[in-house]
C-alpha cells in the first residue's frame, strides 16, 4: 500500500484529535464513535495491523475508514512535521486497497456503483443535468470567459440547485461571462477520490478533460470546493491544466465594488470554512471579504474558524453514503450549535454540500428560527439593490 | 460473555460498548513497549451511575475493569493485563463547575487538559492549570491518580498535591466523594477531614473509578518568559537549581539534556519559567532569577542562552508540542521514559546512568528533570526512542527501562506510573508493613479483585 | 598565520585614542583612556577587556585604521577574558560549524550571498532577484561573529575555509567573478577583515545594498513610494564598512522613505542587545533597547529597517509592540516595487 511506510510511525499523541485551541474534538467521526479505533491515530495503527493481517477488513473496520470526512484537521495539526502531510493520503490508499477487493460498506459501494453508471452519486439522468436552471437563462458554455463547473449536488440536491441558481444568478447580475456544459458534465470525480476509487476518478477526470478540450476551456469557476480541489490539485495529474477559481474568489473583488442599498438591517453572521476551501486550499480570505463588504452585515467568527474549523462532516463521501451519520454526536450538529453559540443569526456557508449537511442539522437540533444556514450569494443577493440587478 | 455483552448494552448503549476485533486490538496497547494484553469489551460510560452500574456488573460476575483515560500513560497502566472491561472515560468530559474566586476546578474524569485549559482561556481568563507536558488530550483525572506533574509544579508541587476532592466509585459500586465536597456542596480542599483521597492516588486504578475531581487553579499571569540555563558540569545542577528556587520566582524549573541537536550534546539546560501580570514585574522576577546565579555567570561557567522572542516560544508553549516529536526519532513512532521521583540531590548520579545505560545499551535516548516543589524533589527522566515496526528496537529500549528501573530503585528514587515489572521493582524495596496494607485496604476496597488486577502485585 | 595587521606604534604614539573617547558603552577621561590603552599594549589586564561591548565601533573610530577592535579581541583570548559564558561559546561553535555538505552548483552572476541564513531564503524572489542565482549555508558562514566571543581563532580558522568553498564550489567553474553580500557582516568579512587578517579573498564583493540601489534605478517606473518616515536600525558589522552608509539614503531616496533624524542613527547608532544579552548583561540590554526604540518612536517613524537578520529577529518584537513595522531593507524595496507598502 502506498505511504504505508508511515503508518507505524505514528506515537497516537492525539493532537490530530484536536484544533488548534484544543476546545474540543475536532475529528468527525471521532466525535461521533468516540472510541479511539476513529480517531486518525488509531486508523493509523488499525490499518498498520490490516496490512500485517492481524485484523480482517471486517465491515466494522470498513466503517471505521470510510467514516472518515477527509477534513484534513489531522493533517493541520499532526505534530510530526515529516509525515503529516501524508495521513490523509494514507487513509485514502488504505480505502484504495478496500475498494479494490470488494471489502466496502454497501453504501460506498452503492455509491460508487451510481457514479459509474450514471455520472453522479444521486444516480440520476445526466440529462437532467441543468434542471437547477429552472427559471434562470443560463447559456450553454462555448466563448465565454469561464466555464461555470456546477458539480454533483449543485446539479441534483434540491437545496444544492437552490444554491446553483443564486450563485449563478449572482454571476450574471455582476457581468461575470460564463456558460455551462449542462448534459455533458460528469461528477468531478473528488469524492470517488476521497473514497478510494482511484480508477473512477480517472476515468471521470479524463472524460471531463475531454469535454474540457473539445469546448475549449481555459478558465473554470466551480459551485463546490470539492470540485474546485480536483480541478487545481488533482487534474494537472491526469493532463487537465486550467486556471480554476472557485466562484467566491470571483465574487471578492466584484462585490466589493457592487453597490448595496443603504440603510440595511443589521444582520450577524458567522462563516464556516469548507474544507476544500480552507484547509485543503488555504482559501479563507475570499468568502470573508465577500461578507465583509456587505452593509449591515457583522461577521463573528465560531471559536473554531479558518484551519480549525469543524468539518460539517459531508466529505469523503459521507454527504452521499453517510456512514458518518449513525454516530450518536454528529459534526453537523456540533457545528449548528457553535455557530448558534457564535451569537449569529445566519450561519454563512460557500460549499452546498456544507449546506446540506446543515440544513438537516438545525432541525435536529431545534435551531429552526433561531439560526439560518445561508449560501454566501445568497445573502449577497438580498442586499444588491435592485437597478444593479440589471 | 454474549450474556456481559447485553447488560454492558443495556447499561451504556448499543454505540458505546465493543466486543469487536477492531477495539480489543487497540485498547490492548499503548504508545510505550509493554506488550499487548487484549480486553474482552471496551465500555464507555456517561455518567457516574452507568459506572456503578458497570462496576456492580463486574463485581458480581468478577470481570476485570480497568479505568483508562486518554490512553498516553506510556507506561502500559491501562491494559487488560487479566482481560475484562477498558471502560474508556472520556464521554465524561464535562466541566461541570469553575469557582473563580476560590480557585478550583470541577470536571469530570473525561475532561482533557486541552479542553479545560481552552475552557479557562475563554470563561475565566485570569486562571489557568496546571497542564502536563503530555499532550492536551490526555485526562485531569488520569494525570492526578497517576501523582503526575506539569508546567507550575516548581510553584505548586505535584497535581495530587493540588486535587481538592474526588468523587469515586468503588468496586462495590458505592458512590463515595472524599474531601470537602463529602459534607459541603464547595469543593474548596481535602482538609480538614481523614485524607482518603490517597487510597486513588498512585494505585494505578486498582481501588476504584474516579468519576468527578475538584483541583485547584492558579493565576495566569499576562505576560511569561523563560530562561534557559546552561553549563557543563552535572554536578553543578543541585546548588543552580537549589539556587534558583530559592528565589520563589519561577513556576516550572526543568532540566533537559539532549544529544540532538548536536549543540545540545554534553550540556545541562536548565528552563525557568515564569509569569507576571506587568512587564516591569516580569523583569524584576528576571533580575532575581539572574541574581541568584550570579555567581556562575561571573565565573563564565554557566549562563542564559540569548534567544530571540520566537525561539522561546517552543518553551513557552503549554503543552510543549516538541516534546511529542521524540517519538519519531528512531522514525518508529514510540518513545518511552523512566520518571524517577527523587531528591534533587542525586541530579549528578541521575545523569550519569543515564548516559551510562544509553552508551552500553545503545539506546536512543533524552534525559530530563522537573522540579517538583522548590527543590522538594524531581521527576528524573529517562526517555528512550524506539521503532515500534522493529521489534529487536523495542526490545532495546525494553532493556532499557528494565535497567533504569532497577538502578533507580536502588539509587533511592522512585519510577513513576511504573509498568507492571517497575512496581515489582519498587515493592522489593518497599517496606514490606506498607506493602501488607496496601493489601489489606485492596482486600476491604475490592473483595473479588475486579480493579485492574496484575497491578501493584508480586505474582 | 594570518597575522593580525596591526600597528602597537600607531597606537603608542596616539594622543586622541578615539577608539575609546568615542565608545558608547564604557565611559573614559582622557587620562585614564591613555592609562588603558597603555595597560592594552603591555598585554596587562584592563577594563576595556571585561567591559568590552564588543560592537566594532572602534574600527570606525581609529583615523588611523588600525583595527584596535581586533586588537582588543586578540588580547581577550589571549588572557580568558571571555565576553560570552564559555558553555555558550562552545554551544556557539558547534552550532555554526560548518557542516561540510557544500556541493559543487553552477551559478551565474548577480550571485546573492545569503550566508548562514536559510530561513531569509525566500525574500530572494520577485522583479529585485530576477535572474540571480542564490547560495546559502553553514558552509559558506562568513564566521566574523566570533568577534562578540573572543574568539578570533575561529575566524582565522574558518573564514579562509569559506572563502575557499565560495571560490571552489560556485564561483570558479561558473566564471563568476563576484558575490552579492545580503548581510553587512559578510560584505565586512570579505572587504575589511579578511585584509586586516592577511586573508586573501578571490573574489569581488558587492554590497547588496549597492545592488538593490542600482536595481531600483533599473525598475525606477515601477516603484511605489513609501511614503512614510522610517528608522535604520545600523548594524555593527557595518562599523567596519561605514563608507557603504550612503547606500542606505540613496535606497531610501529611491523608494519615498523618509529617514527623520534621531538620536541613535548613523554613527551613534546603538546595539539592538543581542550581544549584550550573550554577554549576560541583561540590564544594559535592556536600558539600550529602551533608548533605541524610544528614540524610534518620538521620532515618528512607521517601519523599523533592518539589514542584520539578527537586529530584526532580536527587536521584531519590541518594535512591533510600539506600532512600528519591523522590515528587512530587501523586503522594503520588494514593498516598494511590488506595490505592496503596508
Amino acid at each position: 500500500m502506498q505511504y504505508e511506510e508511515i503508518l507505524h510511525r505514528c506515537f497516537r499523541c492525539g493532537y490530530c484529535k484536536l484544533p488548534e485551541n484544543y476546545v474540543d474534538f475536532n475529528c468527525p467521526p471521532y466525535l461521533s464513535f468516540r472510541f479511539e479505533t476513529y480517531s486518525p491515530g488509531g486508523r493509523m495503527w488499525l490499518i498498520r495491523a490490516l496490512l500485517d493481517n492481524k485484523l480482517a477488513p471486517t465491515g466494522r473496520l470498513q466503517e471505521i475508514l470510510f467514516s472518515c470526512v477527509a477534513c484534513a484537521n489531522c493533517v493541520t495539526h499532526c505534530t510530526f512535521p515529516k509525515f503529516k502531510d501524508q495521513l490523509l493520503l494514507a487513509f485514502t490508499a488504505a480505502k484504495e486497497q478496500l475498494v479494490n477487493g470488494g471489502k466496502v460498506p454497501p453504501a460506498v459501494r452503492d455509491c460508487l456503483t451510481r457514479i459509474y453508471q450514471h455520472g453522479n452519486p444521486y444516480g440520476h439522468a445526466r440529462k437532467k443535468r441543468d434542471a437547477w436552471t429552472d427559471g434562470l437563462k443560463v447559456e450553454p458554455y462555448s466563448d465565454q470567459e469561464y466555464l461555470f463547473f456546477v458539480g454533483d449536488v449543485g446539479s441534483y440536491d434540491t437545496r444544492g440547485q437552490e444554491i446553483a441558481r443564486s450563485v449563478a444568478g449572482l454571476l450574471q447580475k455582476l457581468g461575470v461571462s460564463f456558460g455551462i456544459l449542462g448534459a455533458d458534465e460528469i461528477s468531478d470525480g473528488n469524492e470517488a477520490g476521497a473514497m478510494g476509487e482511484a480508477e473512477l476518478f480517472k476515468y471521470l477526470a479524463e472524460e471531463n478533460i475531454k469535454t474540457f478540450e473539445s469546448r475549449g476551456v481555459e478558465k473554470i469557476i466551480t459551485l463546490s470546493p470539492h470540485g474546485y480541489n480536483a480541478f487545481k490539485n488533482d487534474y494537472p495529474g491526469f493532463g487537465g491544466n486550467y486556471s480554476v477559481l472557485h466562484y467566491s474568489q470571483v465574487l471578492a473583488p466584484l462585490v466589493k465594488k457592487a453597490a448595496f442599498a443603504p440603510d440595511q438591517p443589521p444582520l450577524r453572521v458567522t462563516y464556516h470554512d469548507s474544507c476544500y476551501l480552507g484547509r485543503h486550499n488555504m482559501e479563507y480570505g475570499a468568502p470573508r471579504t465577500v461578507l465583509t463588504a456587505l452593509p449591515g452585515v457583522e461577521l463573528v467568527e465560531m471559536q473554531r474558524c479558518f484551519q480549525n474549523a469543524l468539518c460539517c462532516g459531508g466529505g469523503g463521501g459521507n454527504v452521499f453514503t453517510d456512514i458518518i451519520g449513525s454516530g450518536r454526536q454528529t459534526s453537523a450538529g456540533v457545528r449548528v450549535g457553535e455557530a448558534a453559540a457564535s451569537g449569529a443569526g445566519v450561519l454563512a456557508v460557500a460549499c452546498p454540500q456544507c449546506a446540506v449537511m446543515f440544513a438537516d442539522a438545525v432541525k435536529v437540533q431545534n435551531l429552526e428560527g433561531r439560526l439560518a444556514v445561508k449560501e454566501i450569494s445568497e445573502i449577497v443577493n438580498e442586499r444588491l439593490i435592485k437597478q444593479e440587478v440589471n | 460473555m454474549k450474556e456481559i455483552l447485553q447488560a454492558l448494552v443495556e447499561i451504556v448503549g448499543t454505540e458505546f460498548v465493543s466486543d469487536q476485533p477492531e477495539e480489543r486490538y487497540l485498547y490492548s496497547m499503548d504508545p510505550g513497549t509493554m506488550p499487548a494484553r487484549e480486553p474482552d469489551f471496551v465500555v464507555m460510560p456517561d455518567s457516574t451511575e452507568q459506572v456503578r452500574q458497570v462496576l456492580l456488573l463486574a463485581n458480581q460476575h468478577k470481570i476485570p475493569v480497568v479505568p483508562l483515560g486518554a490512553g498516553l500513560v506510556l507506561s502500559g497502566l491501562s491494559r487488560a493485563l487479566k482481560g475484562g472491561i477498558i471502560l474508556d472515560m472520556k464521554r465524561m468530559n464535562r466541566i461541570i463547575e469553575v469557582n473563580e474566586m476560590s480557585r478550583y476546578a470541577l470536571v469530570e474524569a473525561g475532561a482533557s487538559q486541552g479542553m479545560l485549559q481552552a475552557y479557562l482561556k475563554k470563561h475565566h481568563p485570569r486562571l489557568k492549570h496546571s497542564a502536563p507536558d503530555a499532550p492536551p488530550a490526555a485526562t485531569i483525572a488520569g494525570n492526578v491518580c497517576i501523582h503526575g506533574s506539569g508546567h507550575i509544579s516548581h510553584a505548586h508541587g505535584f497535581h495530587s498535591d493540588m486535587l481538592n476532592g474526588l468523587e469515586v466509585v468503588l468496586p462495590t459500586g458505592e458512590v463515595t466523594r472524599l474531601g470537602s465536597c463529602a459534607t459541603s456542596d464547595y469543593w474548596f480542599s481535602r482538609a480538614p477531614l481523614p485524607d482518603l483521597a490517597g487510597l486513588f492516588l498512585g494505585w494505578a486504578g486498582t481501588t476504584g473509578v474516579i468519576t468527578k475531581l475538584a483541583i485547584k487553579l492558579y493565576p495566569n499571569y499576562r505576560f511569561n518568559d523563560v530562561g534557559v540555563f546552561v553549563c557543563e558540569d552535572a554536578r553543578l545542577m543541585p546548588d543552580i537549581l537549589y539556587r534558583m528556587s530559592e528565589t520563589q520566582m519561577a513556576e516550572d524549573l526543568t532540566a533537559w539534556m539532549t544529544p540532538k541537536p548536536d549543540w545540545a550534546r554534553g550540556f545541562l539546560h536548565s528552563n525557568i519559567n515564569y509569569g507576571a501580570n506587568t512587564k516591569e514585574e516580569l523583569i524584576w522576577k528576571r533580575n532575581l532569577i539572574r541574581a541568584s546565579v550570579s555567581e556562575y555567570i561571573d565565573r563564565k561557567i554557566a549562563g542564559f542562552i540569548p534567544m530571540p522572542a520566537a525561539m522561546k516560544q517552543p518553551f513557552l508553549e503549554v503543552p510543549a508540542r516538541q516534546l511529542s516529536r521524540f517519538a519519531d526519532v528512531r522514525k518508529g513512532g514510540g518513545f518511552e521514559y523512566v520518571g524517577v521521583i527523587m531528591p534533587v540531590d542525586l541530579f549528578a548520579e541521575a545523569y550519569e546512568l543515564g548516559l551510562e545505560i544509553a552508551s552500553r545499551l545503545s539506546v536512543s535516548y533524552s534525559l530530563g528533570a522537573r522540579i517538583i516543589g522548590i527543590n522538594h524533589c524531581m521527576m528524573f527522566f529517562y526517555a528512550y526512542a524506539f521503532n515500534r515496526a522493529d521489534p529487536a528496537d523495542v526490545q532495546r529500549a525494553q532493556r532499557a527501562l528494565e535497567a533504569t528501573n532497577r538502578a533507580a530503585v536502588d539509587m533511592g528514587g522512585i519510577p513513576w506510573k511504573a509498568e507492571a515489572p517497575a512496581q515489582k521493582e519498587i515493592i522489593r524495596k518497599m517496606d514490606p508493613n506498607m506493602f501488607a496494607l496496601m493489601n489489606r485496604i485492596r482486600a476491604v476496597l475490592d473483595p473479588a479483585g475486579i480493579m485492574n488486577p496484575g497491578n501493584w502485585e508480586i505474582d | 598565520m594570518y597575522e593580525l595587521n596591526y600597528d602597537p606604534q600607531i597606537c603608542a604614539k596616539c594622543k586622541t585614542c578615539d577608539c575609546l573617547m568615542k565608545c558608547q558603552y564604557i565611559d573614559f577621561e582622557l587620562a585614564e583612556a591613555r592609562v588603558e590603552k597603555e595597560k592594552l599594549l603591555n598585554g596587562q589586564d584592563t577594563r576595556i577587556l571585561q567591559e568590552c561591548t564588543t560592537c566594532y565601533s572602534c574600527e570606525e573610530y581609529c583615523p588611523a585604521g588600525n583595527h584596535p577592535f581586533y586588537q582588543i579581541v586578540e588580547r581577550q583570548e589571549e588572557k580568558g577574558f571571555l565576553p560570552v559564558p564559555e558553555p555558550i561559546t562552545k554551544q556557539q561553535l558547534t552550532m555554526m560549524e560548518p557542516r561540510g555538505t557544500i556541493t559543487p552548483a553552477s551559478v551565474s552572476a548577480p550571485v546573492i550571498n545569503m550566508c548562514y541564513f536559510p530561513m531569509l531564503t525566500d525574500s530572494i524572489r520577485g522583479k529585485l532577484y530576477e535572474n540571480t542565482s542564490m547560495i546559502v549555508g553553514s558552509d559558506i558562514f562568513c564566521n566574523i561573529m566570533w568577534l562578540h566571543f573572543g574568539k578570533n581563532s575561529a575566524i582565522r580558522e574558518r573564514l579562509p575555509r569559506m572563502i575557499d568553498n565560495i571560490q571552489q564550489f560556485y564561483l570558479k567553474d561558473s566564471g563568476v567573478e563576484e558575490v552579492v553580500c545580503y548581510h553587512d557582516e559578510c560584505y565586512g568579512a570579505y572587504t575589511q577583515l579578511a585584509p586586516a587578517f592577511g586573508i586573501e579573498v578571490p573574489f569581488k564583493v558587492v554590497h547588496l545594498f549597492e545592488y538593490l540601489s542600482n536595481k531600483l534605478d533599473e525598475l525606477s517606473d515601477q516603484i511605489t513610494p513609501i511614503n512614510a518616515k522610517v528608522a535604520y536600525q545600523r548594524p555593527c558589522s557595518n562599523r567596519l564598512i561605514p563608507q557603504t552608509q550612503h547606500w542606505v539614503d540613496d535606497i531610501f531616496q529611491k523608494i519615498g522613505a523618509d529617514r527623520v533624524p534621531r538620536e541613535y542613527d548613523r554613527d551613534n547608532a546603538l546595539c539592538c542587545g543581542q550581544v549584550l544579552r550573550a554577554q549576560q548583561r541583561d540590564d544594559l540590554a535592556d536600558d539600550v533597547q529602551k533608548r533605541n526604540l524610544d528614540d524610534m518612536q518620538q521620532a515618528g517613524v512607521a517601519y523599523c529597517v533592518f539589514n542584520c537578520p539578527v537586529c530584526m529577529f532580536t527587536l521584531a518584537d519590541a518594535v512591533a509592540e510600539r506600532g512600528i513595522f519591523p522590515i528587512l531593507m530587501s523586503d522594503l524595496c520588494q514593498a516598494a516595487v511590488e506595490k505592496k507598502a503596508e
